[in-house]
Order: C-alpha cells, then structure tokens, then sequence
C-alpha cells in the first residue's frame, strides 16, 4: 500500500498565560493507505493537537512551529488556507469524540450531511440530500430516509456517531482521523461503531487515525500503534508487537494497569499494577526522559538526555536508552 | 447465610415525560422496575449495565435522594422511606457515596480539607479541632498529605480530585458506601491507584460497597458478586467467577463479547453485537430485539428472575440451554 501521511519532526506549541508549552514535541510517523493507526496515550499527552494540527484546526492560541505534513506527497502546511478549506471533508475527515457537540441542533441531520456534499461536489440540493440519504443507509442507519429529517436530540449517542461518521465518509475522504470515537459510547456500541469504521476503511481503502486512551480499541482495530506521551512518541510498532512485547516501561505500566488484562483472570485480592506518579506538566520540561520520575529503571543517565526513537527490532521503535547504546558509551 | 445489610423489595421508580404542545403523548419510562435485592455486610456488589438502564437512579433511591413509585428498601430491617428526619440524618451517615465526576462534585470555593470536614460540622461530630484532626487523618489513609490540605480543588489532578471524594465519603465512618462510577472519567494508569486504594480501605474500615460502573473489567476486579441490569431490571445475579465464567444470560454474554481484548489475535467476536438498549414492544423479554437465541416463548412472555444452579440468579427462559 502506498504512503499516504508523513509526518516529520512536528511541533505545535501554544502561548498561554503560564508561558508556552509544546502540545505536540517533536512527532514523526508514517501512514499508508487501508491501514489503522492507533494513537494511544493518556489525557493531556497532545493526541488530539496532533489531529487537529493535521486537519490545521488549531485552537486560536496554538501555532505549528517546525516540521512538515506531507499528505500524498503535498505540504500541508505550506497549502494556503482556501486550499486546506476544500481538502478538509473531501480528502481528510474528523470525527470526535462528542457527536452531540459536534452536530448543530439546529438543523435536520439529513441537511448537516447534504452541506458537507454540496459544499465539497457542487451538486444541487436536492441530488446532495439524495446521496446524504445514501450515506446514512451506508452506516447502518436503518429508515434513512425517515432519520435524515430527525434533528441530533431525537437520536442515541451510538446513532449520533453514525451520523458523524456519515459526514465524514460522505465525500470518500483518502483519510479519516478519529479523535475517540467510541469514548462516550456503551461497550455493545462502541463494538458496533468500531466494525463500522474498519468496514469503510476497507471497502473504499482509506487510512485512519485512531486516537483513543483505550488498548483494548487498539488491538481490536488498528495494525500499527504509536503511544504517545507527553507531547511525544515514546513508542511504535504494528499491533501484534507492542501488545506481546511492550518495550517502553511506559507501554508497560499501562498494559499492566489494565484490570483483567487479556482476559486473563486476576487472581482474587491481587493489586493492580500502577504507575506512580502523574503525567508532568508540560510547561517546564526538564531535560532527560520525560517518563523519568515515573519510572522504576530510570538511572542517572536517564536524566540528562532525552532519548531518541530508535530503532530497536524491525518497525519497533522505541525511545527509552535501557534499549540505546548510548549507555554504554 | 451471610447478613444483609440493604434489602430492595419490589423497587420500582417511573417517570412520566410530560405531554407538550408538539408531544400529545405521555410516555412512562420505568428507570428502575420491579427489583429486589440484596447487598450482604462486607461484601462488594458490581453492578453493571448501559447507560440509562437505572443504576444511577438505583443508587439515588437507596441513598433516598430519590423516593420510589412502589416497593420497598430496608436497611438493617428498617424501611428508609419511613424514617423521620432524625432517624435520616442517621441514616444518611451510615451511607456516603462516591460520585463519578471528580470536577464537578467538589466544591471549587472551599479547601480539600473544608471539604473533608464539612460533613463532620453537618452532623456535629466533635468540636473544630477533633475534626480538623479526622480529616487530616483520613486525607492520609486516601494518600493526601498536610501540605495539599489547604489548597482548591482545581489544583489537584483528576485522580486526587478523585481521593479527595472518597476521603469525604469516608470520614463519617459509613457502613455503606455506594460508589458511582468513581473512576470512569480517568485515566487508566490513575484508574489503577484508585482501585487500590478503595479496596485497601475496605479492608480497614470494614466497608460494603455497591459499585457501579459500565466497565466489566473494573467490576470484575472489584467485585464479589455482580448484577446485571439491563432497561430497569437486574437479568443477571451472581458470583463474580460465574458471571464471567459462564455468563447465563445473552445479554450478558454480550456484553463481554463486547468488551476490547487486549489480544490483538483475537479479533474475532463470539456474538453478533446489534441493536441499543430499548423496549420495542411491551410484551415479552426486554432483550428480545437484541438477542440471537430468542424462541416463541420471549415474545410472548417476560422471564423472571429465578435460581439457576443453586446459586445463580437469571432472567432468561433459555438461561442454560443456550
């Protein structure tokens, strides 16, 4: 499959009234076409200012500041902004983790769908609500033509989502960033939501970004997995790597930190692994690994030098030096 | 037989959606029908269920925050829908809760250790200096020290937002602790200490928790017995081990075969996952446009919850054939 995102050395800061923190540090990564990436780290470590980096949907105090978007080949950031405006929707699509903040309350769903493909296909209204019904019925929404004149209050948090992600694939995107889609759902539906996506993705052969806390949605959904942590990559692989042979002790303490990890039954009474401490706060980033107060294999080295992503096995990458040689310079 | 220290006799809570202009119609949703139950002394209960399947109304009416339609909740024998306001506050004190939301349930005038007093000058325990002792006391069992006693909440983290929760729940010394879905909205490595933490102090403070949460992998961690709820009834009661062991009903069932796997080689599901949490029809199994095993008997008419094993409490007329 063909590179379809690069990403390279990325840093989005913003300006607050604390001083300027970098939201996202420095982050590399590739994606090719008809495949998942899953973006997993805790709150607050930049996985949706990465997204909304992106799509350049920055909120008015951030700013990228170095690196490069390359999207088939072409800059992002150096496309004007009426370029970006029609790439958006049409070639790249968002779908968050609210559906319900994210739909107008105002307007019928059928309509909100119609715009995205008058906008992006410059088709009379009519034709547009007609494939918007289209739309609907493609993410097993049943009754689409009754449903595209509900408005977002009449339908469940599970048929809200559909409806989003019926906007997003509504133009055929090439890429689809989901920032937590299934976050605020039921299980059951955060199941059925998560079927729906991989299905798209592989009929029209698009890629996605999934950003989600969850492991348990990456290993189901994604083949290649970076874990994010403060503002950075701290690790990378395909799926199927990281879960049977996590490398980062960051990777580590989360995958421990899982009650009933893998379904594999904990024995009664037992603690659960915990990482101690919490995320640090970005503002005053000292030098060296930023997991270093956390982690338990952290030495003196640790503390100096922030370590690269090498790497480590075939498509294992990982920034920890107990895996660089540095340490035995 | 262990002692029970609540039971729910043939609960029910309905609200009625008022008739609008546009709306003719009144419609009855029943958040909590028909449920008897028990929680046993010392025990943890899980229950676990979708959003708006009744666990949180559930938890209002045993705290009496809520009055029921019909039925009944005893506690230690006595019904607390007939307890005056003395014999309340009494009760009120034997029962705390813990609540989901760390941000918005603490209030961001006072300090953490205001907070933590406040429920020791509402029932007039001690005298300000034995409070403002107990309080300390309690913030370092949940893992606050002195320093961080006199700062606003928004300065604490979500997970010691969260401690400071449980540190007010637990200074007037509760037998019943109702926890709602106290560590849903953090995160996972935070969700981990917390955990911890509360089944530490259950153990010290010989504390009975109800412990609601959607998560199945937190309630299997936590609890001894698990109930199942699903559109206001509880469909599954059981040893924690047989719930997850050999789930009797299919709602059940779907619901662990909907939970992620860490196992990025199991893809593949067991059940087929359709369908959201709602009532079709009136007759019959609440479950029976969602379920793949149902017969004649489901639509016509409505299981109840009965023995299964010996052990085991279910809602399914095919629960054990299946």
């Amino acid at each position: 499959m063909p590179l379809l995102l690069e990403i390279k050395d990325l840093r989005t800061a913003f300006d607050t009234a604390q001083g300027r923190l970098n939201a996202v540090d420095g982050v590399s990564l590739k994606i090719n076409s008809g495949e998942t990436l899953g973006i997993v780290g805790e709150s607050g470590c930049g996985k949706t200012m990465l997204a909304l980096s992106i799509m350049r949907l920055l909120p008015a105090n951030g700013r990228i500041i170095n690196g490069e978007i390359l999207f088939s080949g072409r800059d992002l950031l150096k496309t004007s902004a009426e370029e970006m405006r029609a790439l958006r929707g049409s070639e790249i699509s968002m779908i968050f983790q609210e559906p319900m903040t994210s739909l107008n309350p105002v307007f019928r769903v059928g309509e909100q769908i119609a715009e995205t493909i008058r906008l992006h296909q410059h088709l009379p209204a009519k034709e547009a609500l007609a494939l918007a019904v289209e739309q609907l019925g493609e993410v097993g929404i049943s009754n689409p033509q009754k449903r595209a004149r509900d408005y977002p209050h009449n339908l469940s948090g599970g048929m809200r989502q559909r409806v989003m992600i019926a906007m997003a694939m509504s133009c055929h995107p090439q890429l689809l960033l989901a920032d937590e889609p299934t976050t605020a759902l039921d299980v059951t539906i955060q199941a059925q939501i998560l079927d729906l996506i991989s299905g798209l993705k592989q009929k029209n052969k698009m890629a996605v970004v999934l950003i989600t806390h969850d492991l348990g949605v990456i290993a189901q959904a994604a083949q290649k997995v970076a874990v994010m942590y403060a503002g950075k990559i701290v690790e990378s692989s395909a799926v199927e790597d990281i879960f049977a042979h996590p490398l980062h002790p960051y990777t580590q303490g989360l995958l421990e930190s899982i009650p009933a990890r893998c379904g594999q039954s904990m024995e009664r009474g037992a603690y659960l692994k915990t990482i101690p401490g919490s995320v640090p706060s970005l503002y005053n980033i000292a030098p060296g690994c930023r997991f270093y107060d956390r982690c338990s294999f952290a030495d003196k080295e640790c503390a100096g030098e922030e370590p690269p992503l090498a790497e480590i096995q075939s498509g294992h990458f990982v920034s920890c030096w107990k895996y660089s040689a540095k340490k035995n310079n | 037989m262990p002692n029970s220290l609540v039971e729910i006799r043939k609960l029910t809570k309905k609200y009625t959606l008022s008739s609008g202009l546009f709306n003719p119609q009144k419609r009855i949703i029943y958040a909590v029908n028909n449920i008897d139950l028990q929680i046993f002394k010392g025990e943890t209960l899980g229950l676990v269920g979708e959003s708006g399947c009744g666990k949180s109304t559930l938890a209002r009416l045993i705290t009496r925050l809520d009055k029921p339609s019909s039925g009944s909740i005893t506690f230690k024998g006595e019904n607390i829908f007939s307890y005056d306001k003395e014999a309340l506050k009494a009760y009120r004190r034997c029962v705390q809760i813990i609540f989901q939301d760390p941000y918005s349930s603490l209030n961001p005038r006072k300090s953490a250790l205001s907070i933590v007093k406040e429920p020791l000058t509402i029932h007039r325990i001690g005298d300000k200096k034995t409070r403002t002792e107990a309080a300390l006391e309690i913030m370092a069992k949940v893992g606050l020290n002195k320093e961080q006693a006199n700062r606003y909440s928004h300065e604490f983290s979500g997970g010691q937002r969260q401690r400071i929760g449980i540190a007010r729940a637990l200074v007037l010394n509760p037998e019943l602790v109702i926890a709602d879905e106290p560590v849903s909205s953090l995160d996972v490595s935070i969700q981990a200490q917390i955990l911890n933490l509360l089944k530490d102090l259950k153990n010290d403070y010989n504390l009975t928790y109800l412990f609601i949460s959607h998560d199945l992998k937190v309630i299997q961690y936590i609890s001894d017995r698990v109930a199942v709820m699903y559109l206001g009834k509880i469909v599954e009661l059981a040893l924690n081990s047989d719930i997850y062991n050999r789930p009797l009903h299919p709602y059940t069932r779907m619901l662990l075969s909907a939970v992620p796997s860490c196992n990025p080689q199991k893809k593949k599901r067991m059940m087929n996952i359709k369908g959201e949490a709602r009532a079709e029809k009136e007759e019959g199994c609440a479950f029976q446009n969602r379920c793949s095993y149902k017969t004649e008997i489901c639509v016509k008419m409505e299981p109840r919850l009965e023995k299964f094993d010996g052990r085991s409490f279910c809602a399914c007329h095919l629960a054990g054939s299946i």
